[in-house]
């Protein structure tokens, strides 16, 4: 029986997703022989820099048991607000802390609904995605806007440091410090306590609409730096820019193994299902499917992301219980499974 | 007070000061544009809301169980393109086998996501968003960018939104709108008078107590989005007839309007609450807003901006001010039963 507790202890949801990872790299490896080169690995990142590194906040959100739809929209409003701001003649260094700052203050909109109005933040969020998309709209109108300075342009390029983008170095720093910050702080914790029970951890004196004000105004930043990358990358503004992105970094966030209902997940996971989703990606470009099919598919694996534990619970529990009525027995069962995990591994029945 | 009380629910309350926004909006608009109160700003506010507000039947009814369909737009979308495909396929076909392939190919849609969200317990946020993204990706694939046609239209098909219900003095109620009002006025009978409308109410405010009662909770909610689906269908059958031409990305962000219509009408996102009435209430108010909007020669890049706000002020004003009005109904409700009870 040791055994089969070891071998337990090995089925963590990351462990799935690294397997999962070699299979979509095998199967890249074998299909073509550009895709092993430097060059498909930086462009990898390089094309969904924007999306991943909205994960690392959207994790912290979504494991703080809220959700933030608005950032897609977020970001092509502070891309629309730079170039609005640089076609009046303004100095872009300045339209670039203009739009991070009312990147800042569209989140903090969003946080003080949510954290100080009690609003759910389905609901507010998806009323800021009309908003901050309208706003953009108001900005551009159907117009696109280009011919940014030559070193914007540069921090959207590959090589900017030896063979790496601007943006893949902001990833990088900004993935070490949700690391930390998630994983080795009190304010981390703070995130995982409150995701679990927030009336808990008003009790215990956490202090819960700073904590959820300050990640809603993190997220309207990082959004707002995300789409300046954009802009940067792809040269040219036009009001739809980015939109319908939420969907892929919710996918990412949730495949790592961030449970919708919060106070699950680590860090470790969205790293992982982020290296899945860009593979994959990346695999189908290679394979010729449309952009379409990608979505379509990307869909699916965020369906599959959260049967799947779902079906393994439940197979579990059958495998425990005998096919025996859950509704029933669901009282029995929650209070078995909040027992030490020694017990999981014995059938009831024996 | 107690007279007020008797007579007015708090959401009664809510249902009127919404129709006095309606009011005050068409005297603003009436004075700002010429000849606004005409037959045909009615023509055209009709048409545009009769989409949304079959559509927004269904929506209802899954919110009402605290769960939300986001896939909506992509259901209509795509049976939109295949009842406009298989009809110019063949002519042949009559309307009631045009109208049931929309409705029965939405059911299944809506099916889909019934099981993944009752049986599969994926919340309905992430469920639907997927099936969002998979209906339009394989409605995509599945066209390979090739339109529906006016042209390949049958008559009856492309005749069918000028068609006359009945007219009052100068107005005519056109058959669609009319549909979509009858679907609204079953649908709020279904809600109000047959068990399985309150059980909706009763799974949406409690859907733990709503299961130990006994109340079969999954296929209650598996079967109103099944509705969903089936009304979004009608919606794709009223869109096809309404524009005729069809490409692969059509209704694509209706959800977002048809959302906005029903939390503005007084539905809950914590489930539990609202009518159908207050429902219609808000999508007639959406379809007033975009079409005199559009005909005042705002800038129509103003729209979102201002739906957006709209629909954060109505949760901001149920949050703040509904919730508060509702204490002082069961405060009062208690008061008079104390007050009844004989002191030993």
């Amino acid at each position: 029986m040791i055994g089969k507790r070891d071998w337990r202890g090995l089925l963590r949801w990351e462990t799935l997703l690294a397997v999962i990872l070699v299979l979509v790299i095998a199967a890249n490896i074998s299909m073509s022989e550009h895709y092993l080169g430097v060059n498909n690995f930086i462009n990898l990142f390089q094309l969904s820099i924007e999306k991943i590194i909205l994960a690392l906040i959207m994790a912290f959100i979504i494991i703080n048991a809220e959700i933030d739809l608005s950032v897609a929209s977020l970001m092509g409003l502070s891309a629309c607000l730079f170039a609005w701001l640089y076609a009046k003649d303004v100095p872009p260094e300045v339209a670039i802390l203009a739009a991070l700052v009312m990147g800042a203050i569209c989140g903090a909109f969003n946080g003080f609904w949510i954290a100080y109005a009690g609003l759910p933040s389905l609901v507010v969020t998806l009323a800021s995605l009309v908003m901050f998309r309208g706003g953009a709209r108001i900005l551009l109108e159907d117009r696109s806007i280009g011919l940014f300075p030559q070193w914007f342009n540069n921090l959207g390029q590959p090589n900017f440091v030896g063979p790496f983008s601007f943006g893949i170095i902001v990833f990088a720093v900004l993935f070490v410090i949700s690391l930390i910050v998630l994983h080795f702080t009190a304010f981390g914790r703070y995130v995982y306590i409150i995701g679990n029970n927030r009336h808990a951890a008003r009790y215990a004196g956490i202090k819960v609409r700073q904590t959820k004000m300050i990640l809603f105004t993190v997220s309207g930043l990082v959004a707002s730096l995300g789409g300046l990358l954009l802009a940067a990358r792809l040269g040219t503004v036009r009001a739809n820019l980015a939109e319908e992105f939420e969907l892929d970094v919710i996918t990412m966030v949730l495949l790592g193994g961030v449970s919708i209902f919060g106070g699950t997940g680590t860090l470790i996971g969205v790293g992982l299902s982020i290296l899945v989703v860009l593979n994959l990606r990346n695999g189908m470009s290679l394979a010729n499917y449309s952009g379409n099919i990608q979505t379509a598919v990307v869909g699916v694996l965020l369906i599959a992301s959260v049967l799947l534990p779902n079906l393994l619970r439940d197979a579990r529990r059958w495998q425990r219980l005998g096919f025996r009525s859950r509704e029933v027995l669901s009282a029995e069962e929650e209070a078995q499974e909040t027992q030490p995990t020694d017990t999981v591994g014995t059938p009831a029945n024996s | 007070m107690s007279r007020i009380r008797q007579f007015l629910r708090p959401d009664q309350i809510r249902e009127l000061s919404l129709l006095l926004i309606i009011v005050l909006i068409v005297l603003f608009f009436g004075g700002q544009i010429d000849n606004y109160y005409s037959p045909r700003t009615f023509q055209r506010i009709s048409s545009a809301v009769m989409i949304i507000l079959v559509v927004a039947v269904g929506e209802t009814m899954v919110m009402i169980t605290r769960n939300i369909d986001l896939s909506v737009s992509a259901i209509v979308g795509v049976t939109a393109y295949v009842a406009g495909e298989q009809v110019s396929l063949h002519k042949d076909m009559t309307p009631l086998m045009v109208l049931l392939l929309a409705i029965g190919l939405g059911a299944v849609l809506g099916l889909i996501n019934g099981l993944l969200v009752a049986y599969g317990n994926i919340p309905a946020i992430v469920s639907t968003l997927g099936t969002l993204a998979i209906y339009r990706g394989v409605l995509v694939e599945y066209g390979r960018g090739a339109n529906v046609l006016v042209r390949d239209l049958p008559d009856w098909l492309v005749d069918l939104p000028r068609a006359n219900l009945f007219s009052i003095g100068e107005i005519d109620i056109r058959l669609l709108f009319g549909v979509a009002v009858a679907v609204v006025l079953v649908f709020h009978l279904v809600l109000v008078f047959l068990p399985y409308g309150r059980r909706l109410y009763a799974i949406g405010s409690n859907p733990d107590a709503a299961r130990m009662l006994g109340l079969p909770a999954r296929r209650v909610v598996l079967i109103a989005f099944v509705l969903c689906g089936a009304l979004s269908g009608l919606g794709g059958f009223i869109y096809l007839a309404r524009f005729g031409t069809i490409s692969f990305n059509a209704a694509q962000g209706l959800h977002m309007q048809v959302i906005a219509a029903v939390v503005v009408g007084g539905v809950s996102v914590v489930g539990g609450s609202g009518t159908m009435f207050g429902m219609l209430l808000g999508a007639v108010l959406m379809g007033i807003l975009e079409q005199s909007l559009i005909r005042m020669q705002i800038n129509e890049f103003w729209k979102d901006a201002i739906f957006g706000l709209f629909i954060l002020v109505a949760v901001a004003s149920d949050a703040l001010v509904m919730n508060r009005v509702r204490d002082m109904w069961a405060r009062a409700a208690i008061r008079m039963r104390e007050a009844a009870v004989p002191k030993e």
